[in-house]
């Protein structure tokens, strides 16, 4: 197998790696490969921050194992390679009438990143997270190749979120939910402030359900935003518009405080006061950003951190003196979004529980840091967790302690890996391959 | 009705993108190649993305015996029946100058086997009076250079091969449509440095679909690359000669 020299990094751009990377693009090269130079795998790079990243080392790109392997219509379960993209799996099947049961914000996440991320959907409060849908995956690891199932608990609940230290994911069996078709009914209507978001979260009864926020929003508006609630359905709408790419690196005025604040305020007009329901290609509902190639350029060359947390229920003040933290350090993009999570989760180191969890990506410039550090003491004092898909700038003792079963992952993650051969960037900037 | 599709070189990183459009199009797909393993899995997957059949077959460049078996199976299936060519073998230009006899795997790999192949389904092609044959050249086959000419002059005839073909099967309401890819994001290219306008298998797939549609003849993709060949092509001989492109 030929190693190509690249530089490369994650959907933040904020981080990055150069080393060597291979592409398998059958199942038995995989395995061939992996034998002869076990090496982390990456997906399509969805993660944000250096959970895909190891730099002056090698790593696997997954992305040309991307077949369909079975499918059972009587049992709903799908068998797929894990370089297979959701959006992919979603456009082949959702004519048919199935979905995968959770999909995350964007169609361009891989199986295999679903899983070792443990990700979640707009119907976490219903459905759980990805990986409660896995029937079995096969890991190949210092012990070969390995079928899992949640069956064999300590290492389904180790891989599970598990950042891919427990070996590499070759295939998946996924259990698909049903879907009436390939489109969306969307309800949106305007939310005035925090308070009444939160009620409306609460009392959401709606499959899909989740809400953008206008992180420049202060005082009285403070926690505006836009409730979508969305149901799948049967029926013919226009196909959804042809994708657009983002050529170069935005200056880095483009996403200026002055702009968002304008952007924002039309953004939130948009819908009209007393809400509307709009019929949506599937696709577009579920990755609305997808339609724009490399969104990530917006925020120019230094890249972007994306800051997620969830908090308890009964923590709404955290959430709102975080909001205010936000608004008030003028750094907010338009990209924010609220939404309240079930207790699902299937791994040691998932990053749901039930809360409220706020996503907010904030430019890489002078002060992001220290925003999103001030942003991550507060997620810390209400005991909830920073989700490690998006994370960048944390610490050891900070995930250690929002993640209580770390030891047990750390413990699975040490048999199935003895040399460390899957470590990524990530593992070694939060030290959670370090035995002490 | 849907059509059936013969795939020469069915497991290449580029057929498979092709191969993958025609199956969400419920298109039946033969699918030939040396593989059988990766034919199979390949197989399954056209299924499960919408073909109406997909089959492993035997192929391979430098066997003959193995063609007849192909075309009988394709003759059985009545309905429009279409072939797509994406054979073919780049050993490195140095390896075949240090041994010469490399030039004869490469040139019945890239022509004169499909050119065998296509010869011998030409006749039921023009007995349907209906078809397409799409057959995968290279810009390499465009001008000889020093860095690639026996795999380029093997793709030149091939060209030439379907040039003729096109001409013949013409008449019989048959088309023939040639593709001439730049640099593509394929194993082949992996790891070998920068290339420049180099395209996806996705996107080469897209571009021999919109050719098909349009009846055209011969294809360059990405489409820059004829403009570039344009250029290249004109540069006279005795400066053309010197240069290392």
């Amino acid at each position: 197998m030929r190693w190509k020299s690249a530089d490369y990094s994650g959907w933040g751009r904020a981080l990055r790696a150069s080393g060597e990377l291979a592409r398998p693009e059958s199942r038995s090269a995989l395995a061939a490969l992996l034998a002869d130079t076990p090496a982390p795998a990456i997906g399509n790079r969805r993660s944000y921050g250096d959970a895909c990243l190891n730099n002056d080392g090698k790593a696997i790109d997954m992305t040309r194992l991307d077949r369909f392997l079975d499918f059972n219509p009587e049992t709903g379960v799908l068998s797929v390679e894990a370089g297979l993209s959701l959006g992919e799996i979603t456009r082949i099947m959702a004519p048919r009438g199935w979905l995968p049961a959770v999909l995350p914000g964007t169609g361009f996440a891989t199986v295999g990143g679903a899983i070792a991320h443990d990700v979640h959907g707009k119907n976490h409060h219903g459905a759980g997270s990805f990986g409660q849908h896995v029937q079995a995956l096969t890991l190949i690891n210092a012990q070969g190749a390995v079928r899992v199932t949640p069956g064999d608990e300590a290492l389904f609940k180790a891989t599970m979120g598990g950042l891919g230290q427990t070996g590499a994911i070759a295939s998946a069996e996924l259990k698909l939910a049903r879907c009436k078709g390939d489109i969306v009914t969307v309800t949106e209507r305007r939310v005035e402030n925090l308070d009444e978001y939160l009620d409306l979260l609460d009392k959401s009864e709606a499959t899909y359900c989740v809400g953008w926020i206008d992180a420049t929003a202060r005082g009285a508006n403070l926690g505006r935003g836009i409730l979508e609630e969305a149901e799948t359905g049967a029926g013919l709408v226009p196909p959804a518009k042809s994708s657009k790419s983002i050529p170069v690196d935005a200056p880095g005025f483009a996403l200026s405080s002055a702009v968002v604040k304008l952007f924002n305020a039309a953004y939130f007009r948009r819908v009209p006061a007393r809400g509307r329901s709009v019929v949506k290609p599937i696709s577009d509902f579920f990755f609305p950003l997808d339609r724009i190639h490399d969104w990530n350029r917006l925020y120019g060359k230094r890249g972007f951190h994306q800051f997620q947390c969830v908090v308890p229920l009964a923590e709404t003040e955290a959430l709102r003196e975080m909001l205010s933290r936000i608004s008030d350090s003028g750094r907010a993009s338009p990209l924010a979004v609220l939404k309240r999570m079930g207790p699902g989760r299937a791994g040691y180191m998932s990053f749901p529980m039930e809360g409220y969890t706020l996503a907010v990506d904030i430019p890489n410039r002078d002060g992001a840091e220290r925003l999103i550090k001030q942003l991550e003491d507060i997620t810390a004092e209400a005991q909830g967790r920073i989700y490690l898909a998006k994370d960048s700038l944390s610490s050891r003792e900070r995930v250690r302690a929002m993640y209580p079963e770390y030891e047990l992952w750390a413990a699975e993650v040490a048999k199935a890996d003895p040399d460390g051969a899957f470590a990524t960037d990530m593992i070694r900037r939060l030290g959670l391959r370090d035995t002490a | 009705m849907s059509d059936t599709w013969i795939i020469l070189g069915a497991t290449s990183s580029m057929a498979r993108s092709f191969i993958r459009d025609l199956a969400a199009q419920g298109d039946g797909l033969l699918l030939a190649g040396r593989n059988m393993a990766e034919l199979e899995s390949l197989a399954q997957d056209c299924k499960l993305r919408g073909a109406t059949m997909a089959e492993p077959l035997a192929f391979d460049a430098r066997d003959p015996s193995c063609f007849a078996a192909i075309i009988e199976r394709a003759a059985q299936d009545t309905g429009t029946l279409n072939a797509a060519v994406f054979v073919g073998s780049m050993p490195d230009q140095s390896e075949i100058d240090a041994d010469p006899a490399l030039v004869d795997g490469t040139v019945t790999d890239s022509f004169t086997g499909p050119a065998r192949f296509l010869q011998m389904l030409a006749p039921v092609l023009e007995d349907r009076g209906a078809g397409i044959v799409v057959g995968v050249g290279s810009v390499a086959g465009d001008r000889g250079r020093i860095g690639n000419y026996v795999y380029g002059a093997a793709k030149a005839g091939f060209a030439t091969y379907l040039s003729g073909l096109r001409n013949r099967l013409g008449r019989s309401g048959v088309h023939v449509m040639t593709v001439k890819p730049g640099p593509v994001d394929t194993a082949m290219t992996w790891g070998l440095g920068a290339m420049p306008f180099m395209t996806s298998p996705d996107a080469v797939s897209r571009d021999i679909l919109k050719g098909i549609r349009k009846k055209r003849n011969v294809v360059y993709t990405a489409g820059i690359w004829r403009l570039v060949m344009l250029v290249i092509r004109t540069i006279p001989e005795p400066i053309f000669k010197k240069m290392s492109i």
